[in-house]
């Protein structure tokens, strides 16, 4: 009898807040990895979600929010495992997130089995995601690993002289990526890639791979990231080898930035690309990092890449669903075109969504110096606008050069073309 | 070595004649079709001394890991984690003191009395049991992980290197023509070469100590056969607190060396570990000289590997292990 009335009363418990709130708030799914590699930067990224909600009030579309957090650790079948629970027991209206590129392939197909939920990204930079037989329900803010590569090769060209180099990437699909985008802007301004090295993944001694650079290029690009890229830059300090290096996004990250040693000092007066640089004049991120910097409590903190993903998911969740008052009845239908047609200005600046539904916007150059406290730091140097998913490339062209490879894309053709 | 000679003369005929091809492409000039065909020289000699100083690296972690084997029949799993620990307390002495050879007796000495810790108090306690032994070590790894997260946070470390050591040095071996055609010579981390020639004097002083001196004799007869050992008198517990100090201390050692030519961060520890394992299934369990033929082919299959075939050089590591455990279980030097 006692056990009954245990369980009975904790079933309504459970059941009570949410039949009492469904009528009159949204309720949004957030997933987010918050185990794992990216631990750190899932937190924050929660933080800027509760940012965004606090700056709209507690409110979007009339109805009060009301956030469900589904924590992954960046594996798409916890991944799948956490939407599939979002959607099915928490009852909730959408889902913003997931996080890591993987994972964002995986929402791709899950997304494809409940096309009356809208999922907006996080920050997942897979450019399959909404490349490659996108689903019409999942809808990308922020731009991808390659968009993130724009930019960069036409600043190396134009302002740093810079036209011959080797490239060293990691081997695997963000490396790819964020590498085809460099390469793109770069041989279209009239550089040339003499060599191509791809390593594995989570290799730790480059000694060999150190001695076959060749001599005769003006930089080196570099697409690792974390302890890869630290042991590799100390090892090229110790070869004695000293050309100019041109880094990939994640290159320049907060991983080597702070790690500590000497070994990042060879990244100094490196540029490198990416979603967003920490001292953007911009007045709008100004705005964002003060408001940003005063719900921390921490005059000196910097968002992470995935914080500020996650926090302009958000603010277009919270404007579209401004637009439709609320509305998401009839499979979501005026939510959803409320989303594409969104003309969004975030702290980024302006994105809108292409017929993919994937983010058109802008993407920073940074160069590494000395910051003031021994730490390095990447500052602002210039910013392209309007990268669109195909690279200025139209549709059939950027088709046409493939999947981003180990050979793709064809230098040569691009310089031609 | 005689014996093997004698017993195995085709066996002994090949790997004179290998390792005569191998040092005659390391001295001699190539010829330019032999570039044409292999790349060129600087990138093969490289790949060779990176291939042979990672493997200096590699004995130093698994020469204790080796001993402990051998002597306690104990698979002490924490091995990477004393590993991690040394090349952050090295870490920690250079960038208070500045004296980067300071380190290496600081942290021998605080790693080994860790290593005497652990023995004493944990291990004599299960002695025998492999399973409560394995399971306890595993639960150390993850205790000793998360604490030095805890201290030392997720970021990556490298340790100063000071300014005699870094920097390339110039050896007197031909690695091809300038562009001026004039004779060039192989430019090499300094800090390489000096780790390689720690790594082959400690190797020699272990071969000594374990073949000449009295303490040696112990071991050597405490891994033949233990029971017989203790019957004689000897009082074996401190024979395995001094190997197990030992072997800790190496292992201390060794982080800082890792520490100087890659990085630390959370992980390397199970890296290192995967690494001995592998290096002691290869050369042979409980031997010396095993852990340093076994250390020499995988650090060369891994940088040959990355220079000549980067995608499958992840592999190639595991494909020896296969190799060795299906053909040879015992390991190339074991018994």
């Amino acid at each position: 009898m006692r056990k009954w009335l245990v369980a009975s009363v904790s079933a309504a418990a459970l059941v009570l807040p949410g039949a009492a709130l469904a009528q009159d708030s949204i309720k949004i799914g957030v997933l987010v990895a918050l185990e794992g590699a990216f631990a750190a930067g899932g937190s924050d990224a929660v933080r800027n979600i509760e940012l965004a909600i606090s700056e709209a009030g507690g409110m979007a579309g009339g109805k009060a929010i009301e956030t469900v957090i589904a924590p992954t650790d960046t594996t798409p079948d916890t991944t799948i495992r956490q939407a599939r629970k979002l959607v099915e027991q928490d009852g909730v209206d959408f889902v913003v997130g997931p996080l890591s590129g993987s994972e964002g392939i995986a929402i791709r197909d899950f997304a494809k089995t409940v096309p009356d939920k809208v999922f907006i990204n996080g920050i997942s930079g897979a450019l399959e995601m909404t490349w490659v037989d996108p689903a019409p329900n999942v809808y990308r803010f922020n731009l991808d690993g390659a968009q993130w590569g724009q930019g960069l090769g036409s600043y190396v060209v134009n302002e740093k002289g810079w036209t011959k180099v080797a490239s060293i990437a990691a081997d695997y699909s963000f490396g790819y990526t964020n590498f085809l985008g460099f390469a793109v802007d770069f041989c279209r301004a009239g550089g040339e890639i003499v060599e191509r090295f791809w390593v594995p993944l989570g290799s730790s001694d480059f000694g060999g791979v150190i001695a076959q650079m060749p001599d005769d290029v003006d930089a080196i690009y570099l697409g690792m990231g974390g302890t890869d890229a630290i042991n590799f830059l100390n090892q090229y300090d110790q070869a004695g080898a000293d050309t100019n290096l041109i880094g990939g996004t994640i290159m320049a990250d907060a991983t080597v930035l702070t790690s500590r040693g000497r070994a990042k000092e060879a990244l100094v007066g490196t540029p490198t690309s990416g979603a967003f640089a920490p001292d953007n004049p911009d007045p709008a991120w100004q705005e964002y990092l003060a408001k940003y910097r005063a719900f921390e409590g921490d005059e000196a903190k910097v968002p992470s890449l995935f914080g500020v993903g996650y926090h302009v998911a958000m603010l277009a969740a919270i404007q579209a669903l401004n637009e439709v008052e609320g509305d998401l009845s009839n499979g979501q239908e005026k939510f959803k075109a409320a989303l594409a047609g969104l003309e969004l200005a975030s702290p980024l600046g302006t994105i809108t969504l292409n017929e993919n539904r994937q983010a058109t916007g802008s993407v920073f150059v940074t160069e590494v110096v000395e910051g003031s406290d021994g730490n390095l730091e990447a500052v602002f140097k210039a910013r392209q606008d309007g990268v669109t998913q195909t690279l200025g490339l139209t549709a059939d062209e950027f088709r046409a050069m493939g999947l981003p490879s180990r050979d793709t894309p064809d230098c040569d053709a691009l310089r031609g073309g | 070595m005689r014996d093997f000679i004698a017993k195995r003369p085709v066996w002994s005929a090949i790997i004179a004649l290998v390792l005569a091809v191998l040092l005659w492409l390391v001295l001699a000039p190539w010829t330019e079709a032999m570039e044409e065909a292999f790349g060129r020289k600087r990138v093969f000699l490289n790949a060779i001394f990176s291939g042979i100083t990672l493997g200096a690296l590699y004995f130093l972690v698994a020469a204790g890991f080796t001993l402990i084997f051998g002597l306690m029949r104990n698979v002490n799993l924490a091995h990477g984690s004393l590993y991690l620990l040394g090349g952050y307390l090295g870490f920690e002495v250079v960038e208070r003191t500045g004296y980067w050879l300071l380190a290496f007796p600081v942290v021998f000495i605080v790693i080994a009395a860790l290593g005497l810790l652990l023995q004493h108090q944990v291990f004599r306690r299960m002695e025998g049991e492999e399973l409560r032994q394995t399971m306890v070590t595993i639960g150390l790894s993850i205790v000793l992980a998360d604490i030095m997260l805890w201290i030392w946070g997720g970021q990556s470390y490298t340790i100063l290197l000071p300014d005699w050591l870094s920097g390339p040095m110039t050896l007197p071996i031909h690695s091809g023509y300038d562009r001026s055609g004039d004779v060039a010579y192989l430019r090499y981390p300094l800090v390489r070469i000096a780790i390689l020639v720690a790594a082959i004097v400690i190797g020699v002083a272990m071969w000594f100590t374990l073949n000449k001196s009295r303490l040696g004799m112990l071991i050597r007869a405490g891994v033949d056969d233990r029971e017989m050992l203790t019957a004689t008198g000897i009082r074996i517990q401190y024979v395995f607190l001094a190997v197990f100090g030992f072997g800790a201390g190496m292992a201390g050692i060794a982080g800082i060396v890792g520490g100087s030519f890659q990085s630390l961060s959370p992980g390397e520890d199970t890296r290192f570990l995967l690494a001995s394992l592998v290096v002691v299934i290869v050369g042979g369990m409980g031997s010396i000289p095993g852990a340093a033929i076994g250390a020499l082919v995988i650090g060369l299959a891994d940088q040959v590997g990355l220079v000549y075939a980067p995608t499958y050089s992840v592999v190639f590591t595991f494909l020896i292990m296969a190799v060795v455990l299906a053909f040879r279980p015992q390991g190339l030097l074991g018994r």
